[in-house]
This record gives structure tokens, sequence and C-alpha cells, in this order.
């Protein structure tokens, strides 16, 4: 008994939705996504927090004070690499399809600049992961961000491999596009929060 | 008043589209992935329940005589981990979550089928890793794993077998939240609005939400106590000077709105059970969705009420006290709502209201030793004692399982195309409900005695007590055995279903029994409201033809 015929509908509604065709939802879903993810940051930043809180001694006796130089210039660089990225989201909706890569490789280079710089940080620094607590929640927390921008990166190389396909990215339809950017809004943002906690608090 | 139940039309069991092996596929439909979850879950509370079955014989004597205490510590931990991570939270999220949400919106499918489908395969490598984790040594310091004892443990490749297998767990419960916020956000069929809503929906919408705030949290938790076993870190050693009590805060931080992710849709699935079997509108619609949300808030700082006795300063076991005693209103509503949903109704006493009814009895007095332990003086007199492993079996068990069964008898006809057989299932309801005070009743007096919880000996002033439990663990196994060869038997040869036998008016009774694949084969029409019971629809332009 497939259908039942009615007089009326309640509100007159019928889903006019064939299977497979609804709006494009996929950002809502990478939104509520990174929200979540945010949480997992907030979760080890409040652990820092309270390590912090409870320790006698912050950083323990002995540990020389962060060099601010070279995370300074970095977090100037991921800040700027944010607006960088947002012109390409702008530029898609004109189509303009060289000026989205150009602005994606910009970003691209900044990120990677960024990397080499925290490498760089950690290969000098004088404590490690082990050393003791302070050295073990440093190098978790800017690792982790690390790893996400890492990620990122992975990212906007592959927006920039599809790019390659003509008519794959257009106006109307640029969902790489946007995730790519938002996704690098948010490791921008998780950056900033880190920043001040660990290097200037 | 007369009730004028609307004439739906009842009809020949229509052919099942699926066949059988399309469950063991990545299959991307929402109803294969639904059914998917509630038998693998289903497999895995057996397992569960084979190590509680283990831990009550142990308990059948004082002496630690039936196997080493270590292997006991192994057992318990097992089976909490198993029950709560593999049971019940993907039962009651993935399994009806996803069978149900689509249906019950007028939908065709959830918004990513793919993702969801990954979601569910998930499981199985992180339960493999759970599994496989016996043959190395299994974790054995509780589904809590607190440090410094989880990071100096023995068992040290079981205990990091069980942190990725939770990590894993963790992330596919993640991806499934995220499907359930954008789907029922976003794809309902036009003209339903939130608040024309199954009260389902509503309560998956706040479990989902409490799942992505709160596992994350759970998983850094765990990424910083594997780098304790594997890295050399010293986060929660305080011989390192690290601090164990940070991961009590950040566990209970995920681990309290946990117990509310296996709490919140299945009384989202009593709502929906009560008002067709009661033949009435469920009482106060909007009382029961506002108050999901409210548990959905509140019940995200409360979790330090698990660590009145971690050292936590006054003021805040006073804040962490309040604020657990809060939550109680919301679920009070729910529950006095429940009781006049069924008050004066026609009640139709069969397998699922007889499961719901025992639902609200049960989750009533786990919520009232539940009120007992929130208040800090009570609960440091009998924290870690069975006062509490009886206060979270009357929730869990007689709450969130009580819930799935009377689900799972409600939506059998639906989901299988076949009736199940209703003399056995209320045998499986008596048998259930007995075996089940029987063997959690007594615990309650146990603990106020002062016998400690996750011991394998005990005084033997306390054996007596511990005998009725151990026989009303036996009584609750056998008690699964009538459900398993009735739903077997019902869904290979039973009475073939109608598309609705129970009258009830949520979407998900329009279509066949089982559903098209598509849900519906034409479009799905909304008429009426989820629980208009009992509305004179002669009168109206309403009326079915
Ligand atoms: C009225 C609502 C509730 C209140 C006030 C409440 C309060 C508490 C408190 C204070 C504890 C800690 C006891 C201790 O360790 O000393 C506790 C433990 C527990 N509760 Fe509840 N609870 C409520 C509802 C629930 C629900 C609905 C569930 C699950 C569906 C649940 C599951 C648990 C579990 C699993 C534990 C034990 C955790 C462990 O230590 O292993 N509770 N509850
Ligand atoms: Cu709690």
């Amino acid at each position: 008994m497939a259908t039942e015929t009615m007089t009326t509908t309640m509100h007159g509604a019928i889903a006019p939705t064939e299977p497979g065709h609804h709006p494009d939802l996929r950002l809502f879903g990478l939104i509520v996504f990174l929200m979540s993810e945010g949480m997992l940051f907030v979760g080890l930043f409040a652990a820092y927090l309270t390590f912090r809180a409870v320790a006698t001694e912050w950083p323990p006796e002995g540990t020389p004070e962060l060099e601010l130089l070279l995370p300074g210039v970095n977090t100037v660089i991921l800040m700027s690499s944010s607006f960088v990225i947002h012109q390409a989201d702008e530029a898609i909706k004109e189509n303009k399809l060289a000026a989205v890569r150009g602005w994606f490789l910009a970003t691209f280079v900044m990120g990677a600049i960024f990397i080499a710089g925290q490498v760089y940080e950690y290969a000098h620094l004088e404590f490690g992961l082990t050393s003791h607590l302070f050295g073990s929640t440093f190098y978790i927390l800017t690792g982790f961000h690390g790893l996400h921008v890492l990620i990122g990166l992975t990212l906007i190389a592959a927006v920039l491999g599809r790019s390659l396909k003509p008519g794959h990215y257009r106006a109307e339809s640029h969902f790489g596009i946007a995730a790519a950017s938002i996704y690098w809004h948010f490791v921008d943002i998780i950056w900033i929060v880190l920043f001040v906690l660990l290097y200037l608090l | 008043m007369t009730q004028v139940i609307p004439h739906y039309p009842m009809g020949d069991a229509q052919p099942n589209r699926t066949p059988w092996w399309t469950y063991f596929t990545f299959s991307t439909d929402h109803k294969v992935i639904g059914i998917q979850y509630l038998v693998t879950t289903f497999v895995f509370y057996l397992i569960g329940g084979a190590l509680a079955a283990i831990i009550r014989t142990e308990l059948a004597t004082p002496d630690s005589d039936l196997m080493p205490p270590e292997w006991y510590n192994g057992m318990f931990t097992m089976h909490g981990t198993v029950m709560i991570f593999l049971w019940i939270v993907p039962s009651v999220t993935g399994g009806f979550g996803n069978y149900l949400v689509p249906l019950m919106i007028g939908a065709r499918d959830m918004a990513f089928p793919f993702l969801n489908a990954l979601a569910f395969w998930m499981i199985v490598p992180g339960a493999t890793l759970l599994m496989g984790s016996f043959f190395v040594g299994p974790a054995s310091t509780g589904w809590t794993a607190y440090p410094p004892l989880s990071i100096l443990t023995e068992q040290h490749a079981g205990q990091i077998m069980w942190i990725f297998s939770l990590l894993i767990i963790g992330t596919s419960s993640i991806l499934a939240a995220v499907n359930f916020v954008v789907t029922i956000w976003s794809m309902r069929m036009p003209g339903m609005g939130l608040f024309d809503m199954p009260l389902f929906c509503w309560a998956t919408l706040a479990a989902a939400i409490m799942v992505l705030t709160s596992t994350p949290v759970l998983a850094g938790a765990l990424i910083l106590l594997s780098f304790d076993l594997m890295g050399g870190t010293n986060f929660f050693n305080p011989t390192g000077g690290g601090d164990p009590v940070v991961y009590q805060h950040l566990f209970w931080f995920y681990s309290h709105p946990a117990v509310y992710v296996m709490i919140l849709p299945v009384f989202g699935i009593v709502s929906e059970v009560l008002p067709p079997h009661a033949r009435k509108p469920i009482f106060g619609y909007k009382a029961i969705a506002y108050s999901s949300m409210m548990i959905c808030a509140l019940g995200l700082f409360v979790w330090a009420h698990h660590m009145f006795t971690s050292g936590t300063p006054d003021w805040l076991r006073i804040f962490f006290m309040v604020a657990t005693l809060l939550v109680a209103v919301p679920t009070g509503i729910k529950v006095f709502s429940w009781m006049a949903t069924l008050w004066g109704g026609k009640l139709r006493l069969e397998s699922p209201l007889l499961f719901a009814v025992g639902f609200i009895s049960m989750f009533v007095v786990g919520g009232l030793s539940g009120v007992m332990l929130g208040s800090a003086p009570i609960d440091i007199h009998v924290h870690d004692t069975y006062f509490v492993v009886g206060h979270f079996h009357y929730v869990l068990f007689g709450g969130s399982v009580f819930g799935i069964y009377a689900g799972l008898y409600h939506w059998f006809p639906k989901m299988t195309g076949r009736m199940f057989n209703e003399f056995w299932g209320k045998v499986h309801f008596v048998l259930t409900f007995v075996g089940f005070n029987l063997c959690f009743l007594p615990m309650h007096i146990l603990g106020l005695m002062g016998m400690p919880r996750r011991v394998a000996q005990y005084d033997p002033q306390f054996t007596t007590i511990n005998q009725i439990c151990t026989f009303g663990a036996f009584l609750l196994a056998i008690s699964t055995i009538p459900f398993l060869v009735n739903a077997v038997y019902s869904w290979l040869w039973g009475e073939a279903a109608p598309n609705n036998p129970w009258q009830a008016l949520t979407l998900e009774w329009t279509t066949t029994s089982p559903p098209h694949p598509h849900n519906w084969e034409g479009d799905p029409v909304l008429e009426t409201g989820p629980y208009d019971y009992g509305k004179d629809y002669s009168q109206s332009s309403l009326v079915r033809h």
C-alpha cells in the first residue's frame, strides 16, 4: 500500500527533496566539527593553567625565559596569513581563479615559514619534552598546534592541486576553498590564545 | 472525551528490500547503519554481561577464590568500558538516532551519509583494540583509568590499547554527533519547525551537543595520559611534579556529560513510546523539549561532584553541589510530564509500555540516590562504596537499558517488518525487572554498611547480601535469553507487521514496514503533530481516507 491519499495536510507541506538532493551542508558540518575540536584545545589550555596555578614555581628554577622575538615574528606571519587566505575566499566569488591560486600559494609559504620557525625554536631550546612539567606542557601545546598547521597546509596544497582541474572551483561552488580557509582561521585563532598563554602570561 | 483514532490502513508486510548481506557492507543508508549499530552494540552488551556474570560469581564468596585479584581488576575495567563505550553510548546515539532521526523529520537520509558509515566502521578497530587488550593483559584501572595508578600499572600494553581504543571510539561519536546536529537543524522537511519535531529529535540534539563539547576534552586527557605512559612525561605523576587531579577534572568534564549522552536519547525514546501506548498527547511538549536543552547546559557544569573527596576546595564543592542538585529540576520536569501523560490514558500494557514504565520507576530511584550523592556531606561517606554502584546501575540499567528495550520493542515492527511475540516480551520484562532489583537494590545497603567498590574480596559480614546480588545477576543473565530468542525468531518468521501497528502519529509510521530504501516511496506528508492523540479528526479536514 504505497500511497495513501488525503484531503489536506497540516501545513500543506510536502517534501520536495529527492534522495541525495539537499542544500550543501558541508560548511555547516565543518564549523560544528571545528567548534568541537576547539574544545580539545580548551581542555589542554585548562590543564596548562591548572598545572601552572598549582606549581610552586613556574617555570621551574633555572629555566631561561622564553625567547620572544622568533615566536613574535611567527605570530605576525600566521595572523597575516589569515588575511591573505581570506582574499582567496573573496576572489573566487568573482571567479578569479588565478588570484585564488596566488593567495593560496602565499598562505602556504607563510604557513611553511611558521613551521620552519617553530622547528628552529625547538632545536634551540634548552629544555626537552621530559625535562619538567613546564617543558612537557610547552611541547605538547605547541606540538599539537603545529600538527594542526601541517593539516592546514595539506588542505591548502590539496585545494591548489584541485584548482588545476578546469571548472572545479566556481563562484557558485567552492567548498574546498571555503573549508581550507575556515580551517586556517581556526588554526590561527588557536595560536593567538596559545601565544598569549605560553609566552606572554 | 471521545477518542477518535485516525484510521490507518493495515496491510500485508512489505517485502524487505534490504538483503541480509547489506548489513556487512559500508552502506550509507541511515537505516542500515542504525541497525548495524543496534546489533553490534547488543553483541557488546552480551560480552559486557558475560563479564558481569563472572564478576558476580567471584563476589558470591568473600574470598577471592574464582580468579586472582589482578584478573578481577581487568574484568570490571573491561565490563565498565564495554558497557559504556561500546553498548549504551553507540546504541542510543548511533543506533536509535541514525535509524529514527531522518524518518522522524521527513528526510531521506542523514546530512552526511558517508561520514555516517565511516563513524560506524570506526567502532570496528576501536573495539578490536579493546578486545585485543585481553590477550596482552587488559587495562585494570577501572573505566576511569585514574593516574597515578594507570601510569604505574603493570599492564602497560593493555592500558595503552585501552587509551587508543577510546580515542578511536570517541572520534567516531564526535563524527556521528556532527551529523546529528546538522541533520536535525537543517534537514527537517518543509513545514516542520523545531517545535513540530518529535521529542526524540530534541533529545538527540541535546545529546549530540554534549558529545561535541565534552568528548574532545577526554581526548586531551587521554593524549596526555598516553604521553605519561609512553613518552616519559609526568603530567599526572606527582613524583615527577605532575598533578593527577587535573586528569580527574578533564576526565569528568567528559564523563559526567557522557552519562547524559547515555540517558537523554533514552528520555527521547520514552517520550515517543508513552503517547501512542497511552493514547494520549504527550504532557508538556515544550517543557520536555526545553528541559533536554537545560540538562545539556547545566550538565556541563557539574562534573566535580565525582571529585568531592579529591581535595576539592570547599567553595568549589558548594558550587558543584548546587549545580548538581539543580539538574534534578529539569529531570523532575520530565518525570512528572511522563506520569501526567500516562494519567487517565488508555494504557496498552504490552512490552514497549511495560519497559517504558519500568524505566520511569527505576530511573526515579537512581535519580534519588543521585541527589543524595550530589550532596557533598553524604557523598563523602559513601563515595567509592557500593552505594555508588547501586546508583549508577539504577540510572544506566534501570534507566538506559530499560529504555533501550522499550525502544527496541516499539520500533521492532518498523525495523524488521515483523511483529515480535508479546508473551515472551512480557516474560522478558518480568525476569528483567525482578532480576534487576534483586541485583542492584541490595547494593545500596552494602554501600551504607561500608563495602568498598572494585574489590574482589570483602568482609564476611557482607556475604548474604552479596549472594542476593549474585542471584539477581544470574536472573538478569537468564532474562536476556527470551529476548534474544524472540528477536531472532520474530525477525525471521514473525507475523507480518502492518505499517503502523501502534496507530502512532510520528512520521516513521507513515511509511512501509520496513521502510522504503528512500524512506518514503513518494513524499512524506506532515498531517498531524507528533502527539495529536485523541483529537477528533472526524470534525476536521485532517481525516485520512
Ligand atoms: C539526578 C541526576 C543525577 C545526580 C544528581 C547524580 C549524581 C552522582 C554523583 C554525585 C556521583 C558520584 C558518586 C561518587 O563517586 O561518590 C554519581 C556517580 C555516577 N553516576 Fe550519577 N547522578 C545523576 C544521574 C545519573 C545518570 C542519569 C547517569 C547515567 C545514565 C549517572 C551515572 C553515573 C555513573 C556511571 C556514576 C559512577 C561513576 C564512577 O565513579 O564510576 N548518573 N552520580
Ligand atoms: Cu556525574
